[in-house]
């Protein structure tokens, strides 16, 4: 009976969602304080039918239910306890099931902070909220119902892919919704304003704390993906370009475009326009990227659901939601350019190159992503373009923002003073290039791991260059406001990034090799003796598990014990075995027995791989820090003041209309 | 005005293709990932039978009438959904229909074939999934049509239905008297 409970929940959600969509954006246009009233009780309500159906969901994995269809497929007797929780959203309709609970998360976060906003705006954002709401919930019930039976209620389930069953499943895709879908707040925000013709720019600033933390949600779910994939997928690679990566990458790089754009509408009015398109786009690109793994209609490793009438209904929603969204824009976005004007040398044109070339990245994604499903379209067949594709383009895109980036907090709005700018490139190329040296006294040959320390030196001294100018500058107590913290943090993050994925590509040594125990195979500075290969036993696998002994110098440092396991339905997983550290990882992962005693086995010598996911975590830090400033809690008297003129002025945009 | 259309028409534009390659899936579900094996001869393999291990099965032994390889094993979620219509199919083909348990413990597998019934003339075992790769298998169940010579003339992933049945595999076995194309 329980299930049957859980369907009937989301289906009463889905109703509260139809309302929800409905109601207060009447109220906001008949300026009906009641209507408009019911938003933040709907909002509520339909986040408690939501999460009484994922409670029950998760129940039924706790319990192993193996007579719904979806525990069936995805776990089994076997499975420990703490694998059921992430089995829950493990697989497509539970996932679809996470993404609707989170965006009622962020919902619910807007109606009870947003109490602030003019009611009539804070009305249109959860109505907007709503009507996403409302299209997930009906897709989840329409063709991807988690609470089906089965007939006759099989013993045991199948199991929970093995390639899931890590730590980093438990965290990687809450925090990546948490991120994507976070950006349907920014998206609610501008079509709100859309709706209510806003004149001013006001809205933008109540958005920015939203659109940060999102952000920051999103660096850090991509950061535990890498991550994930590296230490589990057994390549030691951290990145590959899959069509599921760039999916959720895409929404990153608009997003990242996004943040800096609000700043711009913010402080100076300029960009309004722009600023709507993108949080337009970003939301558009979660959207996309959930049409793209879900639909099957690109073949991927990790697309599971491959079903032509999930991918139809999908499309629909995309085209009535960003179709909608793209045209309400082009109705109703502002004619005029705004805002004050800045020269050419100005902190704002260094913006526009930045978010000029995270746009086109973005752009350049999107294609490549596409490329397979355009050849199969235009009948050249199926092409696929692989990683040195992305890493060419991405790298060359992102030469001009690299090289802007310092540059930009340490300009004026408006006008940027070039004595200041020449004072600056001269400091930050000297010290880039003294960086460069010592990299190569300590062993960094080659051009490209050079430009890896240059490049990542010239983003961290150009930052350390304007800390410094802030403690000289302004006056104690004011110095680092936690937007400007947050700045600084993420911007930090950009040139820990830099060297790590640099250095690691090119100073990476990676080897296959053969190896007898007793064999000692000499690896960079380090030597793998190969020790045999034992067994061992998990809760829900047996391995094969070999023993490395790693020394340098005939000094001991690590035992390393690289797994091949096996679990119940005949599913082998390879677990790598990494000794960790800042500068560098050691990492062994064991192939197969090749015959006469001999393993393959993969060694690497991995230099700064962790800098790359400290960058992306600097990031995270810097979105949440920013979101916390004081300019950004709305304070009741101004919102009010500006609802007041909104409103005045809709009126006169629809007499206008009119006449 | 015009301007402000642009993004709208792009994305307009995309839609459009995106249409286009969910029709293309739908149509192309069968060849979704085209078999390089169609139309070449089946790999060479030399296997024991399930329920006599002493008894080895090679390609050879099977050459001379058509039949019907269908690649499936006890852990396979969907072989259980597909299992029932081949019950039902098994003596309506016209070919016999040979089981090719992949990956499995042969205890295993005899006791599922014995739960849920043994629609196959003959069960091959290949228990390290070893041969399995040179048939280009990636997953149970999937289903090679061998004819008379040796040569694979229609593969399908994924579960057998009554409607791919109806509307592939039978068709593509009352071809087998043509050449292949």
């Amino acid at each position: 009976m329980t299930p049957e409970l859980g369907q009937f929940a989301l289906i009463l959600a889905l109703l509260l969602a139809a309302l929800q969509c409905a109601l207060p954006v009447i109220g906001a246009w008949r300026d009906s304080k009641p209507l408009m009233a019911t938003a933040r009780s709907l909002a509520v309500g339909q986040f408690v039918f939501v999460a009484i159906a994922f409670g029950i969901l998760t129940y039924a994995f706790l319990v192993q239910d193996f007579s719904v269809a979806y525990v069936a497929q995805n776990s089994n007797l076997e499975l420990p306890w703490w694998y059921r929780f992430p089995a829950v959203w493990g697989a497509h309709e539970g996932s679809l099931l996470l993404w609707v609970l989170i965006l009622d998360l962020w919902t619910l976060a807007v109606a009870a902070f947003g109490g602030k906003l003019p009611p009539r705006f804070h009305a249109r954002v959860l109505g907007v909220l709503g009507f996403v709401a409302f299209g997930f919930l009906l897709f989840s019930l329409a063709t991807s119902n988690p609470f089906l039976r089965l007939l006759p209620a099989p013993g045991d389930g199948a199991d929970l892919n093995p390639v899931l069953q890590d730590p980093g499943l438990i965290m990687h895709p809450p925090v990546l919704y948490m991120g994507y879908v976070g950006f349907s707040v920014a998206f609610a925000f501008a079509i709100a304003a859309l709706l209510g013709g806003e004149l001013q720019s006001t809205w933008v600033r109540w958005s920015r704390p939203w659109t940060n933390v999102a952000w920051g949600f999103l660096s850090a779910g991509i950061v535990a993906g890498s991550w994930w994939a590296y230490a589990e997928l057994g390549w030691g690679g951290w990145w590959f370009w899959d069509p599921v990566e760039n999916a959720s990458f895409m929404p990153w790089l608009v997003g990242t475009a996004l943040i800096h754009a609000q700043a711009v509408t913010d402080k100076r009015g300029g960009l309004r326009a722009w600023t709507l398109l993108l949080s337009i786009f970003a939301f558009s690109l979660s959207l996309l990227g959930t049409f793209l793994v879900r639909s099957g209609v690109l073949t991927s490793v990790h697309s599971f659901a491959a079903d032509p009438k999930r991918g139809v209904f999908i499309l629909g929603f995309l085209a009535v939601v960003v179709g909608g969204s793209l045209l309400l824009y082009a109705l109703r976005a502002p004619k005029v350019a705004g805002g004050k004007s800045f020269a050419l040398a100005s902190r704002e044109t260094l913006i526009l190159i930045g978010n000029l070339m995270l746009s086109v990245s973005a752009a350049t994604v999107l294609l490549g992503t596409l490329y397979p499903l355009i050849g199969e379209t235009l009948d050249i067949g199926r092409i696929s373009v692989g990683a040195p594709y992305f890493g060419f383009l991405f790298m060359l895109l992102m030469t001009p923002l690299v090289l802007a980036l310092p540059f930009a907090p340490l300009s004026r709005w408006g006008k940027a003073d070039l004595g200041t700018w020449k004072r600056a490139l001269m400091r930050i190329v000297a010290l880039s290039l003294a960086a460069g040296v010592v990299g190569w006294a300590l062993g960094a040959r080659g051009w490209l791991p050079l430009l890896g320390v240059t490049a990542s030196t010239y983003v961290l001294t150009g930052t350390v260059l304007f800390v410094i100018k802030r403690w000289k500058e302004a006056p104690r107590g004011k110095r680092y406001p936690l937007e400007m913290t947050g700045m600084l943090f993420a911007h930090v993050g950009v040139g820990v990034f830099i060297a790590g994925a640099i250095l690691t590509r090119t100073l990476s040594i990676e080897q296959d090799v053969a190896m007898r125990p007793g064999d000692t195979v000499h690896i960079g500075a380090y030597d793998f003796r190969f020790d045999g290969v034992g067994e061992t036993q998990g809760p829900n696998w047996f391995a094969q598990q070999g023993t490395v002994a790693v020394s340098k110098d005939d000094a001991p440092i690590v035992t390393l014990h690289p797994q091949k396991r096996t679990y119940p339905r005949g599913q082998v997983q390879t677990e790598a075995s990494i000794h960790p550290g800042v500068f560098r990882d050691l990492y062994v992962s064991l192939g197969d027995p090749i015959g006469g005693g001999a393993w393959a086995l993969r060694v690497y010598d991995k230099p700064f791989v962790r800098w790359i996911w400290a960058g992306g975590l600097l990031m995270m830090l810097g979105g949440f820090c920013a979101a916390a400033d004081r300019r950004f809690r709305v304070r009741r008297d101004t919102a009010q003041e500006n609802d007041v003129a909104t409103a005045a002025g809709s009126r006169i945009g629809v007499a206008e209309q009119g006449a | 005005m015009i301007r402000r259309l642009i993004p709208f028409l792009v994305f307009v534009l995309l839609v459009a293709l995106f249409c286009v390659g969910i029709v293309w899936n739908t149509r192309h579900d069968a060849s979704y990932v085209p078999s390089p094996l169609i139309g070449k001869a089946a790999p060479a393999f030399d296997l024991t039978a399930l329920d006599n291990p002493g008894q080895r099965i090679r390609k050879a032994d099977l050459l001379g009438k058509p039949y019907l390889l269908n690649v499936f094993a006890s852990w396979c979620f969907a072989c259980g959904d597909e299992h029932p219509v081949l019950m039902e199919y098994a003596g309506k083909f016209g070919v016999p229909l040979i089981g090719y348990d992949y990956k499995d413990k042969p205890a295993d597998a005899k006791a599922w074939l014995a739960q849920h019934g043994n629609p196959y003339a003959q069960v091959i075992a290949d228990a390290s999934g070893d041969t399995a790769i040179d048939f280009g298998v990636y997953g149970a169940p999937e289903t090679f049509l061998v004819d008379a010579r040796g040569v694979i003339r229609y593969k399908h992933i994924g579960p057998l239905t009554p409607d791919v049945i109806a509307q592939e595999l039978g068709p593509a076995i009352a071809a087998l008297g043509k050449p292949p194309r």
